[in-house]
């Protein structure tokens, strides 16, 4: 039976399903490819998959822009105060809706708070978040589902079906009826709502390429050596499923974002006083009409950081995997 | 003549440079005659093939130079249009691998008579019952009824059969056959062999048969062409080449089939790789793996000596080749 | 075929089950059903004990489940917080929501694929480049951000469509609805279309059908296209269960009453039944459309049909 790619889209397209389905679209078998026409490859120096990675990422203009964002994006996220010394929370009502001024280059929101300072310190609350989910999500993902590809029977079908069953459910729609009633803060419950319904995506990825790499000859040779289940997991086959896993983690991160803010805007991801792009898009969006730069400042944040990982991912899948060269 | 390719030249612009395919090809075919090629992979011998054709993939590939001349016109000053009409209509290619060839989700059937609903502009139904009638000459068995299967439903035999019917369609007068039963079961080969002879001769075709195999060469082909780096390094009439090879490349080929009669002796193996398209050695490029190799082969390429009538050798040593025997 | 099927079949019933006690659990556990009976107020501690003994909310979550699921096979959604029954709600709704998808769908073939197949018979050209720079963009702008500013754009500034879709939602007011909850599917599709173009264009069938003769038209649709197209048709036929779901953010933005709009009421009045209801249903049409998808992919296949 094929392995249905379809069955990946059920998470909705807002949310993290979309990491996946990027990945798959493009093939994300990472399997190493013969070299170029005719068999004409450099003979000689043997390169490994990784080396030959970096060598095309460093001459890959998209990935140094998207390096450079993201590289940016975390150094204020960390230290917000370096480049808007003022506080997201400071609210004036008399400045409510006003448009940029000096010192002011965004302008104000409706509470009468600087919207430059809010989009700056937003940076940590969506850099966190993609971070905290993602580790969390290719950590367990990538050992349940791991673990399924290599030892295989019963608890690789227990996990098929109950990844299935994390499939089946609306992501957006998820997070609505799981985080409505929480009432932290902190980003804390939107991280964890994304791993538990993440971690099903990874664990796909994991487990198909663990049984790829599982069936490569010289596994199945180191097998017939006597070599250890430990060792083998360890030397021959994660070297081989963590390319794949990278991959989509880094793709998903950046869908991540995106569902975190579209939560946020739906008022159950992050809640007030969390300074988040997705809560300020949403108190904006009755004032589009009159007062635009409200909305477009953070959502053009949201989207360049989102487009970031997402163009970074793609450039490390297409350094990975040579067959489409 | 049918078909004469003159001093055709073709390349590839890869990322790590220009690989030179192929550099001066020179054969020719008759009506009714076999021509073999021979060459390991990468002697260009595919690829002068798909130039004569007219479906290589440009780009990557370029065809720098050169004429081929069929029935009296030069196929490369043709207009795309004219072209296509030329192919399947007047000649016809037989690849390799039966199974990847054919389309998969179409039937035989519907394989078959795209040639004469394309070309003859016939009805579906005539189309289908000339289909029957191509398969029951190529002896499928019970070919009205396996009309509607598709490829994955018959053996390689079959399959390759089949491939055979669709050049035979439309009875060109020059057929190219790709390494016809390199993928098939030593018991096959000889059957589908036989068939490709049978049907030339009653149709009177040209016959180009490139080969790896020596073996399948002296029982069909008139003359052979031997490739090596995209040159001809020798031609000659079938049996002449048997007798007393005149370039050590044959020479090495010839030694390297296993031979009954000489049973226990250790198998020949020509030393060395074969020579990396984007660093073509100087001079003569089979002299670093060449016994004979002198000063002279390292830096002056050796133009295709007369040997005698209808024999050529490109090595400066073809005489001691012949003599030391 | 017939045991495939019945395998799928009896595959689809534990996914079934999972899935719903799961949504069950959430709404019951960790939201409190009772909440939204009483009005806006808090219910008093009598009156709360009353209800729950009524609704049978003392009993173990498990048993609940299951009077809920009995329930439900027989066509019992229970009632929605303004005592209108669920499947009323579900009989207005779920055509709205069915009209957008659809749109949405018919978006995603059209525009979708016609972009695949050209960028990826061109690739590396500047079409191709384009196109592919813009499914990145529309993948990386979140789909609440898209409608906020379509609905701006179109809606405020130039007047071209209403920016509020009305009650009956006719198919002309969704148009620009469905073209966002389209948008990123229709990226993917795009990007999927492009890779196994570009794949197949390589393969030994499509030289074998060049060296036929054939027209290049005829070599690109009738060889080219219909091999390429199998993972197309088998995303998009998934994606009909996840653009359902995934329509709430598109609902809300235009103020659509759909399916999305009834949830998205349901879970802020914290009304159990109607949030569990409808969901049972979008698992059930997720979990059909991955069977149809399933069935789709061997009658596309022929290896696999006859397998």
């Amino acid at each position: 039976m094929p392995e249905p790619l379809s069955s990946d889209g059920a998470i909705s397209p807002a949310g993290a399903g979309g990491a996946m389905d990027l990945a798959m679209a493009e093939g994300a078998s990472l399997e190493k490819a013969p070299g170029g026409p005719q068999g004409t490859g450099p003979a000689g120096r043997p390169r490994s998959l990784w080396s030959d990675a970096w060598r095309d990422l460093r001459r890959n203009p998209v990935f140094i822009i998207s390096g450079l964002i993201i590289v940016f994006l975390v150094v204020i996220s960390l230290w917000p105060s370096l480049i808007a010394s003022g506080d997201p929370l400071q609210a004036d009502l008399d400045d409510a809706q006003k448009g940029s001024g000096p010192g002011h280059p965004f302008g104000y929101d409706p509470q009468g708070r600087d919207v430059y300072t809010r989009v700056v310190h937003g940076t940590r609350t969506s850099v966190t978040v993609g971070v905290c989910a993602t580790l969390g999500v290719a950590l367990l993902g990538s050992v349940l589902g791991g673990l399924a590809g290599f030892f295989g029977g019963w608890w690789d079908s227990v996990l098929s079906r109950i990844t299935d069953v994390f499939f089946g459910i609306p992501v957006v729609l998820g997070g609505l009826v799981f985080l409505s009633v929480v009432t932290s803060s902190t980003v804390w419950p939107v991280v964890g709502f994304i791993v538990l319904l993440g971690w099903p995506q990874i664990a796909r990825i994991a487990r198909g390429s663990v049984i790829t790499a599982k069936q490569n000859d010289y596994v199945q040779a180191a097998r017939a050596l006597g070599a250890s289940n430990s060792r083998m997991m360890l030397r021959h086959i994660t070297p081989n499923a963590v390319a794949p896993v990278i991959v989509v983690a880094t793709i998903a991160l950046g869908t991540y974002i995106a569902l975190e803010a579209t939560l946020s805007y739906l008022g159950v991801g992050l809640k007030p006083p969390a300074v988040s792009w997705g809560i300020d898009i949403s108190d904006a969006s009755p004032y589009i009409r009159n007062a635009p730069h409200m909305l477009l400042w953070p959502a053009g944040a949201l989207a360049v950081t989102v487009l970031a990982f997402i163009m970074l991912g793609d450039a490390v899948r297409d350094a990975l995997d040579p067959k489409l060269r | 003549m049918l078909l004469e390719v003159r001093d055709l030249h073709v390349e590839f612009h890869t990322r790590e440079g220009v690989a030179k395919a192929v550099n001066g090809v020179n054969y020719s075919v008759a009506e009714g005659e076999t021509l073999a090629v021979l060459g390991e992979s990468g002697s260009g011998k595919s690829v002068t093939a798909q130039a004569v054709m007219g479906i290589l993939d440009m780009p990557p590939g370029k065809i720098s130079g050169g004429e081929i001349l069929f029935k009296d016109r030069d196929l490369l000053k043709l207009k795309p249009e004219e072209r296509r009409r030329v192919r399947g209509q007047e000649m016809a290619m037989i690849f390799q691998d039966a199974l990847s060839s054919l389309n998969p989700v179409m039937t035989v059937g519907e394989q078959l008579g795209e040639m004469f609903t394309v070309h003859r502009g016939m009805s579906r139904k005539d189309a289908r019952t000339r289909s029957v009638e191509l398969m029951d000459r190529v002896r499928i068995p019970a070919a009205k009824e396996r009309v509607g299967n598709y490829p994955h439903q018959f053996s390689g035999g079959m399959r390759q059969r089949i491939m055979i019917a669709m050049a035979m369609a439309l009875e060109p007068s020059l057929i190219i056959a790709d390494e016809p039963t390199t993928a098939l079961d030593v018991t096959v080969q000889a059957q589908v062999m036989d068939l490709l002879a049978e049907l030339q001769r009653e149709l009177n075709m040209g016959l180009i048969l490139i080969t790896h195999d020596l073996g399948v060469v002296a029982d069909v082909a008139d003359k052979i062409a031997v490739m090596y780096a995209g040159r001809i390094v020798e031609t000659s009439p079938v049996h002449d080449i048997y007798q007393a090879p005149a370039h050590p490349y044959t020479k090495g080929l010839l030694r390297s089939i296993p031979r009954l009669d000489r049973k226990g002796r250790e198998l020949y193996a020509i030393r060395g790789l074969p020579p990396n398209l984007l660093h073509i050695p100087p001079g003569c490029a089979f002299h670093p793996r060449c016994p004979m190799a002198q000063d002279v082969c390292r830096t002056d390429v050796p133009p295709l000596y007369r040997v005698s009538d209808g024999r050529r050798s490109a090595c400066h040593f073809w005489k001691e080749t012949l003599d030391a025997r | 075929m017939g045991r495939y099927v019945i395998r799928r079949l009896l595959q689809m019933i534990p996914v079934f089950f999972g899935t719903t006690l799961l949504i069950f659990l959430m709404v019951n556990v960790m939201g409190d059903p009772i909440a939204g009976l009483c009005g806006d107020r808090r219910c008093d501690p009598a009156t709360a004990a009353q209800l729950r003994a009524e609704f049978g909310l003392d009993k173990p979550v498990w048993q609940q489940y299951l009077t809920y699921m009995g329930n439900v096979f027989t066509g019992d959604f229970g009632t929605a917080f303004n005592g209108q029954k669920v499947t009323e709600l579900m009989a207005t709704a779920f055509p709205i929501t069915i009209r957008l998808t659809l749109i949405a769908i018919v978006f995603e073939i059209v525009i979708g694929i016609s972009l695949g197949v050209v960028t990826g018979l061109r690739r590396g050209r500047p079409v191709d480049t384009t196109v592919l720079v813009l499914t990145l963009v529309v993948i990386s702008v979140p789909t609440f951000v898209t409608g906020l500013l379509l609905q701006l754009v179109l809606g405020v500034e130039w007047g071209i469509i209403k920016p509020s879709v009305s009650p009956q939602a006719p198919v002309n007011e969704l148009l620009v609805p469905g073209l966002v909850l389209a948008s990123v599917s229709l990226a993917y599709v795009t990007r999927l279309t492009r890779t196994s173009i570009a794949e197949n264009a390589r393969a030994d069938y499509v030289r074998t059908a060049t060296a036929k003769g054939l027209p290049r038209r005829r070599v690109v649709v009738r060889h080219l296209l219909r091999n390429s197209l199998i993972p197309v048709v088998t995303f998009i036929g998934t994606d009909v269960g996840a653009l359902m779901g995934g329509a709430i953010v598109t609902e809300r933005i235009f103020n659509i009453h759909g399916v999305g709009f009834q949830l998205y009421q349901g879970i802020l009045r914290q009304n159990s039944q109607t949030v569990v209801g409808f969901v049972t249903i979008l698992v059930l049409v997720f979990l059909a459309a991955n069977l149809i998808v399933d069935l789709l992919y061997a009658v596309l296949d022929p290896r696999i049909r006859y397998a």
